[in-house]
């Protein structure tokens, strides 16, 4: 058992927790931030991508002590004083979700990738994004979300 | 109202709980005393269990109870069911297995159930199984779904492992038809099995309440209302009316999520032996070894053509493997659901289908995403672009040819197809993907050392699934009606309930556009609710595309007679007769008057009918207080969507791989509501067509071992496989139903796999089965390099 104290959307946040606690089970089971999903067991599908220290990371292939001391931004801390950020208006705009299950992954991947490039094109985005499985989506709309927040931002 | 809702492109409603992380899926609900359960599996594909002990187990840290397939057949559990009844051509049942939820004696896939640990946290559950002991007798397992009648049966007194052996239509005519044949063309296709692979993993919770002796079961399915009939009227877990099944928030189905499970079964009933609730969720290689699989035919197909290129007759032979057991939907979905919709689109006279349903120690199949109906359309997709080469006709020309063009049209096998224009759809799909300069496009690749192809694939879809009358008369177990029930509540908002169920269909919206329309009342006031068996009236569920045919036109149904009543109070409130009174965009209007009601006052006045001073009652004499209205819709036929596909592909010659580079659809979904969700759909729907062309195989080794049990192994369709697709649409309304809906949740998986399949086999010049991996098609191009090189 170890204590652990993160920032989590902007709270600081202290546990006793075991060494092998993910930083996933972390959000889900102990602090209730069920918003962050677990899709697979192999880091494939990335509903569980949360951003720490303001990159994008895959929560369920981490341990939650050793990012002691970050900053955790997870879907729920996206949105400002309920405003949404322009990726999950362009992504509600364009249809960018169906089942909504992969949705906060994607969103906070997406974000990622337009911190780093502010104006992607669609293979840079399909690219980038390889790393989400989606299976309602067929990807599409997805693309044009993102397209449609880089342009807002 | 402005402007008609039907059409909109309006923004979804439900979006914004996904959007923050506020959805509220299975997994997400903790309640208080919770226990994790964790499931012993089978790690053999096909033994007997000679002891399961547990005595180590029991006594690890944390273990609250465990339970095995001995304490459920004290308890009298049912087993799990096959819900469709086959009758074999000389007029036998089907033959079923047993299947009990935990193993009594014998396992027969790998990740079959033998017990299930309950302990205080999930690793302390996942601990103790490991110390479950159980004594397996290995056995020689069946794998294949082609040597299955040639095995030793699996299951007692099942001889060649056969379900049944179906034939639909007339042989002798059949037989006819390819003697006086001036050409036959001849396949044998391999329909891949697939593994659905809904993002959200298949999650269930029972919570019993020993004191009122009611029992919840949350779980992660696409029609919660026939899994609570299943789980007290088969199961006998629970009488149906203490027992309430919850499916919130669902992450996606595509036909894995419509059985009601042994996970179901079995945390409903251990939540009643502890008393307390029992939590389960699933891992990602428990989804993919015990959710139903899809798809695994052998086919093999013939079709008589004459010379001029019209098609005479189809004759087709199919395996289907069943899996190791027979569920809910799995019997139907390689016969009635498949071996109709052999005949396509096409004015084919005559027809015979056999299927042999064969079970093996696999996991059991059942309906995925199109059910049967990808099936059909890849086989006659496939044939009918082979007749065209060997007619030496261009595939749109020969497709035209061959289309039914009368509307009604009776097929030869069993339906009537009430409407349509394929013409429409093919000459529209033709011009947005610029036919006419594929040669141009072929030519540049070419000069890139890539081979390009073309494959076109024109689809006949059969859904929302219906008649009661019919469906029932051909072994269903059920009608497959749907409910709705408009509640107008005092201030005037609006709560519907709706007995199909949403996963990602985006019902909260279309439904509620629906209303809008119909009730004039603004789209933000009504909340569309499904998913709780205590909320709704019974209701079918969502799979089949019938949901807004079916479902859809319950709701319109409904919201007649919330007109019905409401003119009548209106007529007594405003001082005329009820045929004097006229409904339009959510007022009652006196004709010829400037007299009028909004519907939100006949509400409130639905519920205040006393008399208050001077002002009367508003109710007529004989109209019950209140304004609530239900409907149970049956429709007269199913509904007939159909379209085309075109599909271009890139073919890499020095490793094989092969890319979709251009997709053009063009569907006709009849009326469309929202068609902005209906876009999404048919998006969803191609890439998971695609996905089983090119990328996604199921593959058991000899010995039965899954061996694609994670997205490490099996390939799941990502961003970067596809380009963008074009859509069109034309329209012909359905009949069947008075909104003219169709249903479009399938097309795409359908009509799909023939497409690209055509187009890479146009491509390489040789025949392939799916998934056209990389692999495959650079051996096809060695092979036929080769052979060039011989000749």
């Amino acid at each position: 058992m170890q204590n652990v104290s993160i920032e989590i959307n902007g709270k600081k946040v202290s546990r006793e927790i075991e060494d092998r606690t993910l930083l996933s089970t972390l959000l889900r089971d102990i602090l209730s931030l069920t918003g962050t999903h677990i899709g697979c067991d192999t880091s494939q599908c990335g509903a569980c991508v949360v951003h720490v220290d303001g990159k994008s990371v895959k929560s369920c292939t981490l341990f939650a002590a050793d990012i002691h001391g970050s900053k955790v931004t997870t879907i729920e801390g996206l949105a400002n004083n309920g405003k949404m950020h322009p990726m999950q208006e362009a992504f509600k705009k364009l249809h960018g979700l169906q089942c909504g299950f992969c949705t906060p992954g994607m969103v906070m991947s997406a974000v990622d990738l337009l911190k780093n490039k502010k104006n992607p094109s669609e293979q840079e985005i399909r690219d980038w994004l390889e790393g989400n499985i989606c299976r309602c989506t067929g990807y599409q709309n997805i693309v044009a979300a993102v397209k449609e927040a880089a342009s807002k931002m | 109202m402005a402007s008609s809702l039907i059409g909109s492109r309006v923004e979804r409603k439900e979006d914004k709980k996904f959007l923050t992380g506020k959805g509220r899926y299975t997994a997400d609900i903790n309640l208080a005393n919770q226990t994790y359960a964790y499931f012993v599996r089978s790690p053999h594909a096909r033994a007997t269990i000679s002891k399961v002990d547990i005595s180590k187990a029991s006594k690890a840290p944390g273990v609250v109870r465990i339970l095995t397939g001995d304490d459920l057949a004290k308890d009298k559990i049912g087993g799990l069911i096959a819900g469709w009844k086959i009758v074999s051509q000389d007029g036998t049942d089907m033959k079923c297995p047993p299947h009990p939820p935990l193993a009594n004696n014998t396992v027969n896939f790998v990740g079959d159930h033998v017990a299930i640990v309950i302990a205080e946290t999930l690793d302390q559950a996942k601990d103790a199984a490991e110390k479950v002991r159980v004594d397996y007798k290995v056995l020689k397992a069946v794998v294949n779904t082609g040597d299955a009648m040639n095995s030793k049966p699996i299951h007692d007194g099942i001889d060649k492992n056969l379900c049944y052996d179906f034939l639909l239509g007339d042989k002798g005519k059949t037989d006819e038809a390819f003697s006086k044949a001036d050409k036959v063309v001849k396949l044998d296709l391999v329909n891949n099995r697939l593994i659905p692979n809904a993002m959200e993993p298949r999650a269930a919770i029972g919570d019993y309440n020993s004191s009122s002796e009611e029992l919840t079961l949350y779980t992660a399915s696409q029609n919660p209302h026939l899994s609570r009939l299943i789980l007290s009227a088969f199961n006998a877990v629970h009488p149906e009316h203490k027992l309430r099944v919850v499916s919130p928030d669902v992450g996606g189905g595509f036909g894995s999520k419509i059985n009601a499970y042994a996970e179901d079964v079995v945390v409903a009933w251990a939540s009643k032996k502890i008393g307390k609730p029992v939590k389960w969720v699933a891992e990602r290689t428990e989804s993919f070894l015990s959710d139903n699989h899809g798809r695994d035919h052998l086919t093999h197909v013939e079709l008589a053509l004459k010379n001029d290129g019209k098609i005479t007759g189809i004759k087709v032979d199919t395996i289907a493997n069943l899996g190791a057991y027979a569920l809910v939907f799995a019997t139907v979905t390689p016969t009635y659901l498949y071996a109709p919709l052999l005949l396509g689109l096409y004015d084919i006279p005559t027809a015979c289908c056999n299927v042999k349903t064969v079970y093996t120690n696999t996991a059991p199949t059942d309906a995925y995403r199109g059910a049967g109906r990808p099936e059909a359309t890849y086989v006659v997709e496939r044939i009918v672009t082979e007749a065209a080469k060997e007619i030496g006709m261009d595939q749109a020309e020969f497709r035209k040819k061959n289309f039914i063009n009368k509307f009604p049209h009776q097929q030869c096998l069993i339906h009537n197809i009430d409407s349509g224009d394929y013409n429409a759809h093919l000459d529209k799909a033709l011009e947005l993907s610029d036919y006419k300069n594929f040669e141009n496009r072929r030519s540049q690749s070419s000069a890139k050392g890539k081979l390009r192809g073309i494959g076109f694939s024109t689809y006949l879809e059969a859904c929302g699934i219906a008649p009661s009358a019919v469906v029932m008369s051909i072994g269903a177990g059920v009608g497959l009606w749907e409910s709705a029930e408009i509640r107008f509540n005092a201030t005037g908002n609006v709560s519907v309930f709706t007995g199909a169920h949403s996963h990602g269909q985006g019902h909260d919206t279309t439904f509620a556009q629906i209303v809008s329309e119909k009730l004039g009342v603004p789209i933000e006031n009504i909340d569309i609710m499904h998913g709780d068996t205590d909320k709704g009236p019974f209701g079918m569920g969502t799979y089949g595309s019938r949901s807004l045919a079916v479902g859809g036109t319950a709701i319109v149904k409904a919201c007649d007679k919330i007109v019905e009543k409401g003119r009548k109070v209106a007529a007594q409130m405003l001082e005329a007769k009820p045929e004097e009174v006229e409904f339009k965009d959510g007022e009652f209007i006196v004709k010829n008057s400037n007299k009028k009601k909004t519907i939100e006052e006949i509400a409130f006045a639905c519920y205040l009918p006393g008399t208050y001073g001077d002002i009367k009652s508003p109710l007529p004499e004989g109209v019950e207080p209140g304004l609530v209205e239900t409907s149970f819709f049956d429709p007269s036929n199913f509904s007939f969507p159909s379209g085309t596909h075109i599909c271009e592909v890139e073919v890499d010659q020095d490793t094989g791989e092969t890319k979709v580079v251009k997709y053009t659809v063009v569907d006709d979904f009849g009326t469309i509501i929202n068609p902005m969700i209906v876009e999404g759909q048919v998006h969803g729907g191609v890439a998971q067509g695609i996905g089983q062309a090119l990328y996604e195989n199921t593959h058991y080794d000899e010995s039965g071992q899954l061996t694609t049990a994670s997205y490490m192994d099996y390939t799941m369709p990502r961003a970067d496989n596809f380009p963008e697709f074009k859509l069109g649409f034309t329209s012909t309304p359905a009949t069947s139903n008075p909104l003219g809906a169709k249903g479009c949740g399938e097309a795409g998986t359908i009509a799909a796999p023939p497409a690209v399949m055509n187009a890479v086999i146009d491509a390489i010049g040789e025949d392939i089965s799916m998934p056209a991996t990389s692999e495959k098609v650079c051996n096809a191009l060695r092979k036929n390099k080769k052979s060039k090189e011989a000749a």
